[in-house]
C-alpha cells in the first residue's frame, strides 16, 4: 500500500500537524518508504495468532476507587502557556 | 591523588567509604570535566549548585555512617526523566521550558539511595532516533574517533548523551531509556555497558512516554558491576505504574563473578545477516568462545521471526507514539503557536514544536491506526509481535539460559552519514536490539572489542524475563575477557 498526496494531507490533519503544500511530496516519499519497509509483514502467516496485549504475563492491576491525590491545581497549571486563575486559556471554541 | 573521574562507580564507593576523598571532591572533579567537554554536547542542562548541595548532604550521611548504596555518586540523568524543579524537555522544542513539579520514580529512587545529580543529558527528540541527531539541542559527539581521523562520530541513540557522558568520564553512570535499542546501541558505540531490564522491572512513571508497551528505563555505566549497582536502585515496584511488576529486586551485584558453568547459551542463526561485516562476525565468535571457556555450553538456536521484528516495531512504536504525543497541544504545557481557532492552534503548535523525525512517526502512527488500516497494519503487527515473543519462549523452553548476539550491525558512524535519503537506513541500526523490546525481555550490551578503525563494538546478551542476574554473570565474563576500553581525550 502507498499513500497519495491527499492522504498525506488527511493524516496530517488527523494528527493535528500543520503541513504546507511544499512539504507534502517529501512527506509522501518518506511515509511510502516506511510503508514499503513494513510491507514484508504481509508474508507472515498470522492465521489463528492472538494479537499481543501485554508483553509480561500479568493481571492488570486495579486501584482502589478512592481519592488519594489532588488539590494541586497550582502545579497543574504551572507550565501552561496561558492561564487565568486555575483555568487554561484557549481561543474561543463556542460561538 | 589519581584523577577521580577515572574511577569506576564501585571504586568510588570504596574511596568514599574509606574517606580517601569526599563526594564534594568527586562531584567537583566531574563538574569540571563536564565544563571542559561542552564540545560533546552531552549535557543539555548542568546543575552544579544542586550537585554540590546533594554531595554535601551525602558527605554528611557518610560521616554519620548511614549512607545509602549510591551515596555521593555523581550521575547524569537523561532529559526524558522528569526532575522536580529542573527543566525537562525530552529534547523537544514542544516542551519548551517545562519544569516538572514532580520527580520520576526511577530518579527519586536514585536520590533516595544517595546519588548526586550533575545535570540533564541530551537524547534524540522524544527518544526517537538511533544517532542522537534529532535532539532540538543538536547532535552529541562520540568521545571515540576513528584512528587518525578528526571526524566527529555519533554516540548512537536515543540515549546518546548518557553514553557519551559515561564514556568521556563526565559522570559515573547515567540513566537511560530503551524502546528499540536506545540503551544498548549507544552503549555499544561508546564502549560502555548498558542494560535494558525486563519490561515492568523499572517504573515508567515520570518518564516522558514514547511507546508505552516497549519503553523501559535502565542504566549506562562504565562496567558490568556498576550497571548492576545502578539497576538495583532504579528497579522496583511502583503503584503509580500499572505495568510495573511487584517482584522483589535482587542484589544484582551478587551475580557478578558467579560461575556460568553449565549455562546454556543460544546462538541464533537468524542474526547472521547477509553482508554482515567480518569484524562483527569475528567478535561474536570470540564472545562465544569466552563464554565457552568459562564453562558455558553453546547451542545453535532459531528465532524464525527475527526479520519481522523491525517492521512490526515501526508500526507498533509509531502507533503508540501518535497516541502518547497527542497530549502536546499547546494548551497545558510547553510551546504554543497561535491560530485563529483551537484546531489551528493545535496544528501550528505541533508543526512548530515537533522535529522532522517525530512528525514523521506521529503521522505513520496516525495512519496505521486510522479507520480502514487498523487491521492491515496495527493488528497484524501485534500478531507478529506474539510470534516474535513465542520464538524466544520456545528457545527458553529448551533450557537456553541466555542468547548471545552482536549488539549492533556496525560501529559508530559520522554525523549526518545515515538516514538522509531513506529513514529506514537509520532504523536498521536497531536490528539486533529491537526483538528484545518486542518480547519484553532483558538485554545487556557489553563492550567486547574494537574494529579495524579502532572503534568499539559490543555484544548483546538476552535473558529470560526477570533474570537480569544471569546477564550480569555472563556480561562479567565478557568484560573480564575483553577488558575495558577508554577513548583518548581530544576534547
Amino acid at each position: 500500500m502507498s499513500v497519495d498526496a491527499a492522504t498525506v494531507r488527511r493524516i496530517a490533519h488527523l494528527a493535528r500537524i500543520a503541513v504546507s503544500e511544499g512539504e507534502v511530496p517529501h512527506l509522501q516519499g518518506e511515509l511510502n518508504a516506511m510503508l514499503a519497509f513494513v510491507e514484508q509483514l504481509s508474508e507472515v502467516n498470522v492465521e489463528g495468532v492472538e494479537p499481543m496485549t501485554s508483553v509480561t504475563p500479568m493481571q492488570m492491576k486495579k486501584r482502589q476507587d478512592v481519592v488519594n491525590d489532588g488539590e494541586i491545581a497550582d502545579d497543574i497549571v504551572a507550565n501552561a502557556p496561558a492561564t487565568e486563575g486555575h483555568f487554561f486559556l484557549v481561543p474561543k471554541v463556542v460561538e | 591523588m589519581t584523577d577521580l573521574t577515572s574511577l569506576t562507580l564501585a571504586e568510588a564507593r570504596k574511596g568514599l567509604a574509606d574517606k580517601t576523598f569526599t563526594s564534594l571532591e568527586l562531584t567537583d572533579a566531574h563538574l569540571s570535566a563536564i565544563e571542559k567537554a561542552r564540545v560533546l554536547n552531552a549535557f543539555v542542562m548542568e546543575t552544579p549548585d544542586q550537585a554540590r548541595a546533594m554531595a554535601r548532604e551525602a558527605d554528611a550521611k557518610i560521616g554519620k555512617g548511614d549512607a545509602g548504596p549510591l551515596a555521593g555518586i555523581p550521575l547524569g540523568i537523561k532529559d526524558l526523566f522528569a526532575t522536580k524543579g529542573v527543566r525537562t524537555t525530552a529534547c523537544s522544542k514542544i516542551l519548551g521550558n517545562f519544569v516538572p513539579t514532580y520527580e520520576s520514580t526511577v530518579t527519586s529512587q536514585l536520590w533516595r539511595d544517595g546519588a548526586v545529580m550533575l545535570g540533564k543529558l541530551n537524547n534524540d527528540e522524544f527518544a526517537m532516533g538511533s544517532a542522537n541527531e534529532t535532539s532540538c539541542f543538536g547532535p552529541v559527539g562520540n568521545p571515540w574517533r576513528r584512528e587518525g581521523s578528526n571526524t566527529t562520530l555519533v554516540p548512537g541513540g536515543s540515549s546518546g548523551g548518557s553514553a557519551s557522558a559515561v564514556a568521556a568520564l563526565l559522570c559515573m553512570g547515567a540513566t537511560a531509556t530503551d524502546t528499540g535499542g536506545s540503551i544498548r546501541q549507544p552503549a555499544a558505540f561508546t564502549a560502555t555497558v548498558g542494560i535494558k531490564p525486563t519490561y515492568g522491572r523499572c517504573s515508567r512513571w515520570g518518564i516522558v512516554a514514547f511507546a508505552s508497551s516497549l519503553d523501559q528505563a535502565g542504566p549506562i555505566a562504565r562496567s558490568v558491576r556498576d550497571s548492576a549497582m545502578l539497576l538495583r536502585s532504579m528497579a522496583g515496584h511502583d503503584p503509580k505504574d500499572t505495568t510495573s511488576v511487584d517482584i522483589a529486586v535482587p542484589d544484582y551485584e551478587a551475580a557478578i563473578g558467579k560461575s556460568v558453568k553449565g549455562m546454556k547459551i543460544g546462538i541464533p542463526k537468524e542474526y547472521r545477516l547477509d553482508g554482515m561485516p567480518a569484524e562483527i562476525e569475528k567478535l561474536w565468535t570470540e564472545g562465544a568462545a569466552w563464554l565457552k571457556a568459562a564453562g558455558a555450553e553453546l547451542v545453535e538456536v532459531s528465532l524464525p521471526h527475527t526479520k519481522y521484528a523491525l517492521p512490526a516495531y515501526y508500526i507498533v512504536a509509531p502507533a503508540e507514539a501518535s497516541s502518547n504525543l497527542a497530549r502536546y497541544d499547546g494548551v497545558r504545557y510547553g510551546l504554543r503557536e497561535q491560530g485563529k481557532n483551537i484546531i489551528e492552534l493545535y496544528e501550528n503548535t505541533r508543526a512548530e514544536g515537533f522535529g522532522a523525525e517525530v512528525r514523521r512517526r506521529v503521522m505513520i502512527g496516525t495512519y496505521v491506526l486510522s479507520a480502514g488500516y487498523y487491521d492491515a497494519y496495527y493488528l497484524r503487527a501485534q500478531k507478529v509481535r506474539t510470534l516474535i515473543k513465542k520464538d524466544f519462549e520456545d528457545c527458553f523452553a529448551k533450557g537456553v539460559d541466555a542468547i548471545l548476539t552482536p549488539a549492533t550491525p556496525s560501529a559508530a558512524f559520522g554525523i549526518g552519514e545515515k538516514g538522509g535519503a531513506d529513514p529506514v537506513e537509520m532504523y536498521l541500526n536497531d536490528i539486533f536490539t529491537v526483538t528484545v523490546n518486542m518480547a519484553g525481555l532483558p538485554g545487556i550490551a557489553v563492550p567486547a572489542g574494537k574494529d579495524a578503525q579502532g572503534l568499539p563494538l559490543g555484544l548483546q546478551l538476552i535473558g529470560r524475563p526477570f533474570e537480569e542476574e544471569t546477564l550480569f554473570s555472563l556480561g562479567e565474563v565478557i568484560e573480564q575477557a575483553a577488558g575495558r576500553f577508554t577513548p583518548a581525550r581530544w576534547w
